[in-house]
């Protein structure tokens, strides 16, 4: 992991620069960017959403489209990359240099099976037959680790999940032994435990072809445990570079120290605020000078204002940041807290009261929700059902928040989704503020709709984009009959509340940035004072530093207006930041419920267990330290769950069970049971085991 | 009818702004943003001063449409007929004023009931799902696959004699079904988009999601549609007269009127220039106030 050892530089960039043409403005997304990459290293490149990390690396590949302009240099094994035309640069992509792309479905081809797109990757750059090209393809799947390479080969890409997708991908991007693997946000849209198992091929690929690694990624937590070398970007730069454990431990720019601060950790002790960083990255058209950080920047000077720091270096060789204020950020050994200002939130009032004594404001107990599949055009006939949700039981007390955790598919949403149609379930009870849903007529579900409100992942999809915000704001307003002075008074109370300008009412959600926009979604659904408030998701659209802000802004309204949440979320970093119990879904069952501090600490579940240990942390010592249980597959379709406990197909514990031991398992469908004082696991062999 | 145009381009017709200083509701922004177009707003001017010449031309001049002026046939424009006169005598200016009164009410009438038809029928069908869409569905099918030029041909002498509204009826069911399919199409869509979903658990009601959000955010394909069944009305009005239904002699209209002078065009041009000069005039500025409206409602458009 440490093989800095500079040898000949596999690939070095040069004072690169990428301009897009839009229109008549010059999008200048990389704006002199250096570094090189010695065989077998992998560099992390990090930063938010338009800081010109990806451009950078698409460069390299020649991936741009036909608006940008490259300058600058790109040298791959001395090779000069900029200027080639597309045939001379065809021979080299997939030889001496690979690319693993974000979306692996929209990478692979879908009418070709997987075999031939891998064998394809192998003809297209070697002298070899058909047979000989077919056989190295199956061993090259064996090497990401994909179960009977042989057979699935002949597979289509649609019947491989994203995770066995990226794989195949990183398979077609070791086939030829490059020099050099770019990877543009490899694990972005997949789930924790199948990130591990991604960048766990990742890492075989490195050792089986010795290429450096170009890693790009918005996730410091990552890059902590994988990656040599880092070099942070914001505004098309880069701002700090260095080897991990200098950027990490010692950061010297005030927006890497920010971004550290901003990532809520599962491994932090006492709960603290997250530190956001305020405002939003400049845009790139006409960038004032400056550094294009200093408008949010609490420790900018004048002179930070007026010339753009250079790259220098600040300790030893490798560790440079453009700052110029890098050495007081040393000196006066800065922390987040330090420099950027944190609200400090209030305790909330009902957490003096003891949980148990107050009312409840969420039940489900033992709720069901099936779909029904169909087959035939004309006469359908019913040939399977969906387990979307299974039987699940829990409750959610006055200010108090639940997160609902799980992988994709798990049942989460539709969970949520069961909740706010105040219905009744397909079996089993929800009540809402103690109203049974089964029971209310439609008078009755439209008055219990004020207590009751969501906010959803993607705040652009739940605004919607023909309105004013302030018509939006308005709109459970009007809806329940609030008077044109009432409306008009809360739109006005209600901005500032979520920290936005009364003075933006008039414009329209396009006109915000993400972080704003979720602000807007946040006011719609206070608008009418609810009790509980369902967020789906409600920060994982968003830049690390803007989430940041939504959180704490969360926690604040919560505490504030007595609030109770319940926070459906795939990230459980970010639970155990908002969360004061949390409840671990699988397959359509809760795998495992308590408090956030127990289940953390110590979880019982092998799911949870394999779930907190597939998340990184972003602290490289740590990350080289920890043993990571790596699950095995996919999570099994909800149409057709396994017998008896529905996570036996991938447990970890199952694997080293006995036969006679395993039979409870396969036969009997465990039921949650304590394992301490509110904190229930669903596993014959729960255990509590703490893995962080 | 006319709330129910309002909402379906405005969606906020209805509402006064919240509080003019600040927070301009979404009808306020929309007027004023189709106030800074400036080719818009020459279009609607154009539009309105044809309207006000149609209706008070005619008293300007001495003529009436079935008049005739026997001391003069086949004249060019001159002093006394400014559009000149027919083979019979008749002043063409004051038939083209009477013509283009009976255009522009049928051309913006059977648009604005074709279109308005379409998207509710498509709208409630796409969005309510099951049985009402598939009724209302086998409906427009049902319509689209009866031929309506034989449909109208048999049903225009029982309206003989009756008002020509009728007539903009008939060419107005006629018309809306693609479109309403269209919509159905982009509201199923729409349907499960998020602040759809928000609204529907925020408790409101269908109609007024409809109404708010689904009808605001198809806008664009609704106004191309109108401006399109413009013309589209004008013409098949023209032809339907031409084969003897629709506005029949001594009525006239700009179709009955271009498709009297096409004959003599060359040798006699003012017997229809006039009248296809004006038909043009129409169609254009009904499409200029249409992409302005569109931009205006539409925040993501460039111009804004």
């Amino acid at each position: 992991m440490t093989s800095t050892a500079v040898g000949s530089a596999a690939l070095e960039v040069g004072d690169l620069r990428v301009t897009f043409a839009a229109g008549d403005a010059e999008v200048q997304a990389v704006r002199g960017v250096s570094y090189r990459l010695a065989r077998g290293q992998v560099l992390g490149i990090v930063g938010e959403s338009g800081s010109g990390k990806s451009a950078s690396a698409l460069a390299a590949m020649g991936l741009l489209p036909p608006s940008a302009t490259v300058e600058g240099s790109i040298k791959l094994d001395g090779t000069e990359l900029v200027g080639l035309d597309d045939r001379e640069l065809s021979s080299l992509r997939g030889s001496a240099i690979a690319m693993v792309f974000q979306d692996p479905l929209s990478a692979l081809t879908p009418v070709y099976t997987i075999g031939d797109q891998v064998s394809e990757a192998l003809l297209v750059h070697n002298d070899m037959s058909k047979d000989q090209a077919a056989a190295r393809t199956v061993e090259l799947l064996e090497a990401v680790g994909i179960p009977e390479a042989a057979k699935r080969a002949k597979a289509f890409p649609h019947e491989f999940s994203g995770g066995m997708r990226q794989r195949v991908m990183i398979a077609m991007a070791m086939a030829n032994d490059p020099d050099v693997i770019v990877a543009d946000e490899p694990t972005t849209a997949l789930d924790v435990t199948i990130q591990a198992q991604v960048l766990e091929a990742l890492r075989n690929a490195r050792e089986a072809t010795g290429a450096a690694i170009v890693l790009v990624t918005h996730d410091l937590s990552v890059v902590a445990g994988f990656a040599d070398v880092i070099a942070v970007m914001y505004a098309g730069r880069i701002v700090e570079t260095g080897t991990v454990d200098e950027v990490f431990y010692a950061p010297r720019m005030p927006y890497t120290i920010g971004l550290l601060g901003a990532i809520p950790r599962i491994d932090a002790g006492a709960r603290r605020p997250l530190v956001p960083i305020d405002g939003s990255p400049p845009s790139l058209v006409d960038m004032p000078p400056g550094c294009p950080f200093a408008p949010r920047c609490p420790l900018a000077l004048e002179i930070c204002r007026q010339v753009e720091p250079e790259l220098l270096a600040v300790t030893g060789s490798s560790h440079r940041a453009a700052c110029h204020r890098s050495d007081d950020v040393a000196e006066q050994h800065l922390t987040p807290e330090r420099i950027f200002e944190v609200a400090s939130i209030p305790p909330a009032a009902a957490a003096a009261v003891p949980r148990s004594e107050r009312p409840v404001v969420l039940e489900l107990d033992d709720m069901v929700r099936h779909y029904p599949l169909y087959k035939g055009a004309v006469f359908k006939r019913r040939v399977g059902t969906v387990h979307a949700v299974d039987g699940i039981g829990l409750d959610i007390r006055e200010g108090e928040t639940l997160g609902l955790v799980g992988e994709s598919g798990c049942g989460k949403t539709t969970t949520l989704l069961q909740i706010l149609e105040l219905a009744a379930a397909d079996r089993g009870r929800v009540v809402v503020l103690g109203r049974d849903t089964a029971e209310l007529d439609s008078d009755a579900r439209r008055a219990l709709r004020r207590d009751i409100s969501v906010v959803f992942q993607d705040p652009l999809a739940s605004l919607d984009p023909r309105m004013p915000v302030s018509d939006i704001i308005a709109e459970p307003l009007r809806t329940h009959g609030r008077s044109k002075e009432q409306i008009a008074r809360r739109v006005r109370e209600l901005l500032p509340l979520v920290g936005l300008d009364p003075e933006h009412a008039s414009r329209y959600p396009q006109q915000f940035s993400g972080g704003q926009r979720q602000r807007i979604a946040i006011a719609r659904a206070l608008a009418l004072q609810p009790r509980l408030l369902l967020l789906d998701e409600p920060v994982s659209a968003l830049d690390v530093s803007i989430q940041a802000g939504i959180v704490n802004l969360l926690d604040e309204l919560r505490a504030r207006l007595g609030l109770s949440y319940l926070f459906v979320a795939h990230d459980l970093s970010v639970v155990r930041q908002i969360a004061d119990r949390i409840a671990v879904m699988y397959l359509g069952r809760i795998a495992e419920i308590g408090e956030v501090q127990d289940v953390y600490a110590a979880p019982a579940h092998p799911y949870t267990q394999a779930l907190l240990s597939a998340i990184p942390v972003p602290d490289p010592r740590k990350e080289r330290r920890r043993r990571r249980i790596v699950l095995q597959g996919d999570m099994p379709s909800p149409a057709n769950p396994p017998s008896g406990c529905r996570f036996r197909t991938r447990c970890q514990k199952f694997a080293v069970l006995d036969d006679e031991r395993r039979r409870a398992c396969l036969d009997s469908d465990p039921a949650l049971v304590e394992v301490s004082e509110d904190h229930a696991a669903a596993c014959h062999y729960a255990e509590k085991v703490p893995v962080v | 009818m006319n709330r129910l145009v309002l909402n379906q381009e405005g969606g906020a017709g209805d509402r006064a702004p919240l509080d003019e200083t600040r927070a301009a509701s979404r009808f306020g922004l929309i007027v004023r943003r189709f106030g800074q177009r400036r080719l818009a707003v020459a279009g609607l001017a154009v539009l309105v001063g044809l309207f006000a010449l149609a209706f008070v031309g005619p008293l300007l001049s001495r003529w009436s449409y079935t008049s005739h002026d026997f001391d003069a046939f086949l004249q060019g424009p001159s002093a006394t007929h400014w559009f000149g006169t027919t083979q019979g005598g008749a002043d063409v200016f004051a038939q083209t004023m009477r013509g283009m009164q009976k255009s522009l009410i049928i051309g913006l009438l059977v648009a604005l009931l074709s279109t308005t038809l379409a998207a509710v029928v498509g709208a409630f069908a796409g969005y309510l799902g099951g049985w009402v869409d598939r009724v209302l569905m086998w409906f427009v099918d049902l319509l689209l696959v009866i031929p309506s030029f034989l449909i109208l041909a048999i049903m225009s002498p029982a309206f003989r004699g009756k008002t020509w509204l009728l007539f903009v009826i008939l060419l107005a069911a006629f018309i809306w079904m693609v479109t309403a399919r269209i919509v159905r199409g982009m509201t199923i869509s729409l349907r499960e988009r998020e602040y759809v979903l928000a609204a529907r658990y925020m408790g409101v009601s269908t109609p007024r999601i409809i109404f708010r959000h689904i009808l605001p955010n198809i806008s664009s394909l609704l106004i191309i549609d109108a401006t399109i069944n413009v013309s589209i009305a004008i013409i098949s009005e023209t032809g339907l007269s031409y084969f003897g239904f629709g506005v029949q002699s001594p009525e006239v209209s700009l179709g009955t009127l271009i498709a009297a002078g096409t004959n003599d065009a060359v040798t006699y041009p003012w017997l229809f220039m006039f009248a296809a000069g004006l038909l043009v005039l129409i169609v254009l500025s009904v499409n200029v106030v249409g992409d302005g409206l569109r931009d205006a409602i539409d925040p993501t458009s460039k111009h804004s």
